[in-house]
């Protein structure tokens, strides 16, 4: 289908684009690579009657590490994530997400900025960035402010932007050496949003964990962290029966829908199947 | 309210006002009258629609034509030169990687990307790089044998041997 | 006939430069001027009576040209969308017309159509009609459905009850009674979404003055849209032509007269300009036809042994909202549910009901996939249950060789086949013994290997003409016309309609081998119905076997004129001599022959032709075999299961198919492949869920999980060779083998890892949550 008719602009800043949105009001979206919002457009369940694009803005496409931190503009799109040899050797958690996202040919349009706006509990992104402590640098007509990604995904396609404001960037710490990590994803299909998936980061410093992160998607009505695994695992050693036991926390606290792909109650055991696998997975290079 | 958009589209330039809300595969069949591209889904998930946008693969389905003002656009027409087909057509001909046709376009267009990434592809990775493209005719068998013959033409050196090639 | 060149051999198909150029033309890519666009506005509601419709909104939108309701157009309507007999003449059903007139009884039901002068505007408008319902309580459960006091969809059917129908034969109690095992056991064909990848569309144009219909339509049955289109609009047949273009895939979904054919047609002889419907993806989920949507109920009479005495199955056949014109073609199910196998007795029934969901109709296999499933279940759970091996129990019960041609309890021939033989080869080649050993170690290790076999047959040709005409009303014979031109290059026209299954390569190679023509000098042309006499289409794994098969024939009459011409021309006695590889010659002097090049300058020069015989080298064939064909074959799956995701994973597929003579080897295994695949995608991806209160909540390929390259194993085939002695090729059906095969395949596979668990059956789509919980539903307790 085609979607409804609507205006449309180009700015070529972030304070004109933030400009349009204050104009516009509730009427206005934001466009990116439009993998979020087209498909809705297109079956009229978003019909915005105003479009600010902000895919040729310069410069919000930029991966690179600066101040012990990466930087990611909003504007990288998952393929760009997916091949960036930084984030392959700094933050595996993210580029294995990213090639996981969807298909080859959406890996190149969409973008990460976009992917975290739509707060998708589905989507992939989010639970990596709240496994990573991400913040989210976003612009708006008040100038610019840093969300914590615990405080920037609120509920179902709802984060913490107002709706004038944009996201700019997406820091995360470069995580020490001898931290790394893996995103496990259960999805019926290949091409398929997660049923569950598991977002893991780990710091092993000898035979012991330094720090554990678990973000969990498609588990309630946005990323969560299972942090009953994150406490049981925290300056334990990484044998395989901690392991296993601190994954058997993995869905504590926990609200896992109901749908055509899966029962509250398998999710709540994919979470703890894929915790345990991914902490074994990155436990086994040490 | 219309849009001016100018693109090249297989090396030929286009420039039309059409409404922001115009599909960009619409755009390329109805205004460039290039209909080798297919709308299979309004979901992108299909792929039929697959076109390439400098240098990456999209689903033309879900990308408004404003987007792509001042782009360079390579759909399935534009593969072959002149009377010899790209190593891919050449290959999904010879390997009967196709039978009703339609998801052909879209397919060998994510096939062409994959392999400009990674030329010599594992079956897992040929499986895995056309994720987005839906065939419910061949069961995909003979399109992955059509892309690893493909690659064996394409590969570095191997001009010599394949008249069909084009670098 | 002579050995010959072409069949037998896999050249690359004509068909594929213009498609992999994109340069094919689909109804979408049609050349178009001053075309109307059509939208269809469809129910949103399940079950509910019209009480209004208000189209003055959209009339008054920009670029509208007309808006027509239901009501608005019964009166053009010369007669409602046909339904053919199809196994129960007895059925009772409803008219059906293109449009609601004055209730809907599915949600995607078309209700009323807006025109306009572009898409865009078509769908904006279409926003903006008003119907009004009074919702009535929905129907969406088989079994509910026929409960005292269900709602009832058809006042004129007076219940949701179509049919309720025997198909016996031998003395079932006798059966029950010598019975040492009795199982009883539910199997579930679950709804399934066709999903061609190319959606329907339909050009109309219809030309008052010059007294002329024309429809392109994305459709696998030109010919009878033909004489349908004539009916319903009430005008002549001789005015109407339809033209199949390039169709992307069928798969059954395109088998059927559709609304919009007649919606589009009406609308053009309304507005006086050709109209276009191009359907889209959340339409094509909801008002092209579904397929499968049965519940079969079985009772196994069995001796310790694993002799199958007899079975009982009731199939419970859900119609949708209204019985489609091929809507009970699925009761061949029961037909032919007796499988490869001798049995005394065949105790079946068929239910058919009305529900509140998209009519169901033919898809891929229509009614033997779900006998297959049947067959080869009750093969597996006989089996389980007293412990024989399921390879022995399906030898033990097999028709053997020598009881070729073999008769059915129900009264069905096969007409050849040694089944021993494709299991025999399937076995050796997956390594069962040693598969055997394998699954028994992993189990030690908690690791879950299953081995899934079907052993199937399948009726197909469709057909022999008494029998076909009792079903459909029509003789469904093969029809070709073959004519050598002045040049001596040939046109060969078929009664067939391809839509991926390569005709144009196939028959050329027929026609090639007989006439001595090269390939490349043979065009086959197809899906007009202003070609050529009346086609009977392209659906049921019947085209080479009828079509084909009339190609060869007319080119052999084409031949046997030529040789005439020849003998003439050589002044030789005509018994003297020969045709053969393109030249006539008399016997024994090839040196001396004349060309069919030669031949054919001569057959459009009255002084050079026999006295008194016409000019021209054509001919016309409507083949009548004297049976269907029975193709057979062993699939054999062998899968792994994540015990702890309950995800399954294919290791290897593996099948030996005998399809008799292969004119195209590649082309064969092409379609086996993709029907395999098709198959896996009901054992394990694919389902149409409707919730209660009657909504589609898999309207989108979001939902609906066709399953993408990422998602199959590639396939190992071979085949054997029978040639069926029905038709003068030898050949058979292929295009629905692998997905009768191997659904059940992938599914006996499933049930055969989880065998520690104690499961018996797993029901379609055999889904990772469903397979984890039936592993766990005893506490994950082993037996």
């Amino acid at each position: 289908m085609i979607p409804a008719a609507f205006d449309y602009v180009v700015p070529r800043t972030l304070p004109e684009a933030v400009a349009e949105l204050v104009k516009r009001g509730q009427e206005a979206k934001v466009l990116a690579g439009g993998h979020s919002l087209i498909p809705l457009m297109k079956l009229r369940l978003s019909t915005p009657s105003f479009l600010v694009d902000i895919g040729r803005i310069s410069n919000l496409n930029y991966i690179r590490e600066e101040d012990g931190h990466v930087a990611i503009g909003a504007l990288a799109t998952h393929h760009d994530i997916e091949f960036s040899d930084l984030l392959k050797k700094k933050l595996p958690l993210l580029s294995g997400a990213a090639a996981q996202i969807g298909d080859p040919q959406v890996r190149n349009r969409g973008t990460i900025g976009g992917a975290a706006s739509h707060a998708d509990p589905f989507g992939d992104f989010p639970a990596c960035l709240l496994a990573l402590d991400a913040e989210l640098k976003v612009v708006g007509p008040k100038g610019e402010r840093n969300i914590a990604a615990r405080d920037f995904f609120v509920d179902t396609f709802t984060s913490a932007l107002e709706p004038d404001e944009i996201v700019r960037e997406i820091r995360i710490a470069t995580p020490p050496t001898g931290s790394t990590g893996t995103y496990l994803k259960f999805s019926r299909r290949s091409q398929d949003w997660a049923i569950v998936a598991v977002a893991a980061q780990v710091t092993v410093s000898g035979h012991n964990v330094a720090n554990v992160a678990i973000g969990l998607t498609g588990m309630g009505s946005r990323p969560l962290r299972a942090s009953g695994v994150e406490q049981a695992l925290r300056g334990k050693g990484a044998h395989d029966e901690d392991i296993r036991a601190a994954a058997e926390r993995a869905a504590e606290g926990t609200d896992p829908p109901q749908d055509l792909n899966g029962s509250p109650d398998y999710r709540r055991h994919l979470a703890q199947v894929l915790t345990r696998r991914a902490l074994e997975q990155i436990t086994a290079h040490h | 309210m219309r849009r001016r958009v100018a693109v090249t589209i297989n090396g030929t330039s286009y420039e039309h006002e059409v409404e922001p809300r115009t599909l960009l595969v619409y755009y390329i069949r109805e205004q460039a009258g290039l209909t080798g591209t297919h709308i299979g889904c309004d979901t992108s998930n299909c792929g039929a629609c697959t076109v390439e946008i400098d240098g990456h693969t999209v689903k033309s389905c879900t990308m408004f034509a404003v987007q792509a003002d001042g782009a360079q656009i390579t759909t399935i027409e534009g593969l072959a030169k002149g009377s010899t087909l790209h190593p891919l057509q050449q290959a999904f001909w010879d390997e009967h990687g196709l039978q009703c046709g339609f998801c052909t376009p879209g397919m060998i267009m994510a096939a062409k990307q994959l392999l400009d990434r990674n030329p010599s592809p594992s079956e897992r990775e040929i499986r895995l790089g056309l994720e987005g493209n839906l065939c419910r005719c061949t069961g995909y068998h003979n399109i992955v044998k059509a892309i690893q013959a493909a690659a064996k033409v394409m590969a570095p050196g191997a001009e010599a041997k394949a008249p069909a090639s084009v670098s | 006939m002579a050995i010959s060149q072409m069949v037998g051999a896999s050249i690359k198909r004509r068909e594929d430069p213009r498609l992999v150029t994109g340069t094919g033309s689909y109804v979408d890519d049609l050349p178009q001027t001053a075309i109307v666009h059509m939208v269809v506005v469809r129910s949103t509601d399940p079950h509910a009576r019209i009480t209004g419709i208000d189209t003055t909104r959209a009339k008054e939108a920009d670029g509208v040209i007309a808006v027509f309701t239901g009501k608005e157009l019964l009166s053009e309507f010369g007669a409602p969308l046909p339904v053919t007999d199809c196994f129960v003449p007895t059925k009772k059903y409803p008219k059906h017309y293109p449009l609601a007139i004055d209730k809907v009884r599915y949600v995607g039901e078309p209700v009323a159509i807006v025109l306009a002068s572009s898409l865009s505007a078509a769908q904006d408008a279409a926003e903006r009609v008003e119907v009004r319902y009074e919702s009535l309580p929905p129907v969406v459960d088989i079994e509910k459905a026929i409960e005292k006091g269900a709602p009832v969809l058809h006042d004129e059917v007076g219940s949701n009850l179509s049919y309720d129908v025997k198909f016996a034969a031998g003395d079932i109690e006798a059966a029950f009674r010598e019975a040492e095992v009795k199982i009883t056991q539910r199997l579930i064909q679950q709804r399934l979404i066709p999903i061609a990848v190319e959606p329907r569309g339909v050009v109309a144009d219809y030309r008052t003055w010059a007294r002329k219909l024309t429809i392109w339509s994305s459709t696998q049955i030109p010919h009878f849209v033909k004489v349908w289109a004539a009916v319903i609009l009430g005008i002549p047949e001789s005015d109407v032509r339809v033209v199949a273009p390039e169709v992307g895939g069928g798969f059954g979904s395109k088998i059927r007269v559709y609304p919009e054919e007649i919606l589009t047609a009406l609308a053009s002889r309304r507005l006086g300009r050709p109209v276009k419907w191009i359907e889209d993806r959340g339409e094509n989920t909801k008002a092209t036809h579904h397929g499968r949507s049965q519940i079969w109920d079985v009772e196994i009479a069995a001796k310790r042994d694993g002799t199958v005495l007899g079975i009982r199955p009731t199939q419970w056949l859900d119609l949708g909202a209204y019985c489609s014109q091929f809507g009970t073609f699925q009761v061949l199910g029961m037909l032919v549910a007796q499988g490869a196998y001798k049995m005394k007795a065949f105790d079946g029934r068929a239910v058919g009901v009305f529900t509140n969901r998209t009519p169901t109709d033919a898809y891929r296999g229509a009614g033997r996939p779900e006998a297959t499933y049947l067959i080869e279940r009750v093969m597996d759970l006989v089996a389980r249950e007293t412990g024989v091996d399921p390879v022995e129990v399906r030898r033990k019960n097999f028709v053997r060789v020598e009881d070729q041609p073999f008769t059915t309890l129900l009264g069905l021939t096969y007409d050849s086949g040694d089944y021993r033989i494709t299991l025999d080869r399937a076995l050796q080649m997956v390594d069962y013994q040693g598969l055997r050993r394998e699954q028994a170690e992993k189990r030690k290790q908690g690791k879950y290997l299953g081995i899934g076999l079907s052993t199937y047959i399948e009726i197909c040709g469709l057909g022999p003409a008494v029998p076909t005409q009792a079903a459909v009303g029509v003789s469904l014979w093969g029809m070709s016309v073959v004519n050598v031109h002045f040049t001596g290059k040939a046109t060969v026209i078929i009664g067939s309609s391809p839509h991926g299954q390569g005709h144009e390569t196939t028959y050329a190679q027929v026609a090639a081998d007989v006439l001595g023509i090269p390939v490349e000098d043979i065009d086959v042309q197809h899906g007009d119905t202003a070609i050529g006499p009346m086609g009977m289409d392209t659906y049921g794994s019947r085209s080479t076997a009828l079509d084909g098969n009339a190609v060869h024939i007319s080119a052999m009459k084409v031949q046997e004129k030529a040789r005439k011409i020849a003998a003439h021309l050589l002044e030789a006695a005509e018994g003297d001599v020969v045709y053969e590889g393109g030249k006539a010659y008399v016997k024994g002097t090839p040196s001396k022959a004349v060309t069919i090049q030669e031949i054919a300058v001569a057959a459009f020069q009255t002084s050079r032709l026999p006295k008194g015989m016409e000019g021209g080298l054509e001919a016309t064939t409507f083949f009548d075999p004297t049976n269907f064909v029975w193709p057979f074959g062993a699939h054999i799956a062998v899968v792994e299961i994540d015990a702890e995701t309950g995800a399954t994973r294919i290791l290897r597929y593996v099948a030996v198919d005998d399809c008799g003579t292969r004119i195209n080897p590649m082309v064969v295994d092409g379609q086996l492949h993709g029907g395999i695949a098709q198959g896996i995608g009901q054992a394990l991806f694919e389902e149409a869920v409707y919730d209660e209160a009657g909504q589609l909540r898999t309207g989108s390929l979001l939902d609906y999980l066709v399953p993408t390259a990422a998602d199959l194993p590639s396939f190992e085939l071979e085949a054997t060779i029978t040639p069926s002695p029905v038709n003068p090729l030898g050949t058979k059906g292929i295009g629905e083998a692998g997905t009768i095969a191997s659904s059940p395949a992938i599914i006996n596979a499933i049930v055969d890892a989880l065998a520690p668990f104690g499961v018996k059956d797993v029901s379609m789509p055999a889904t990772p949550e469903k397979v984890w919980q039936l592993m766990h539903r005893n506490g994950g307790t082993k037996r």
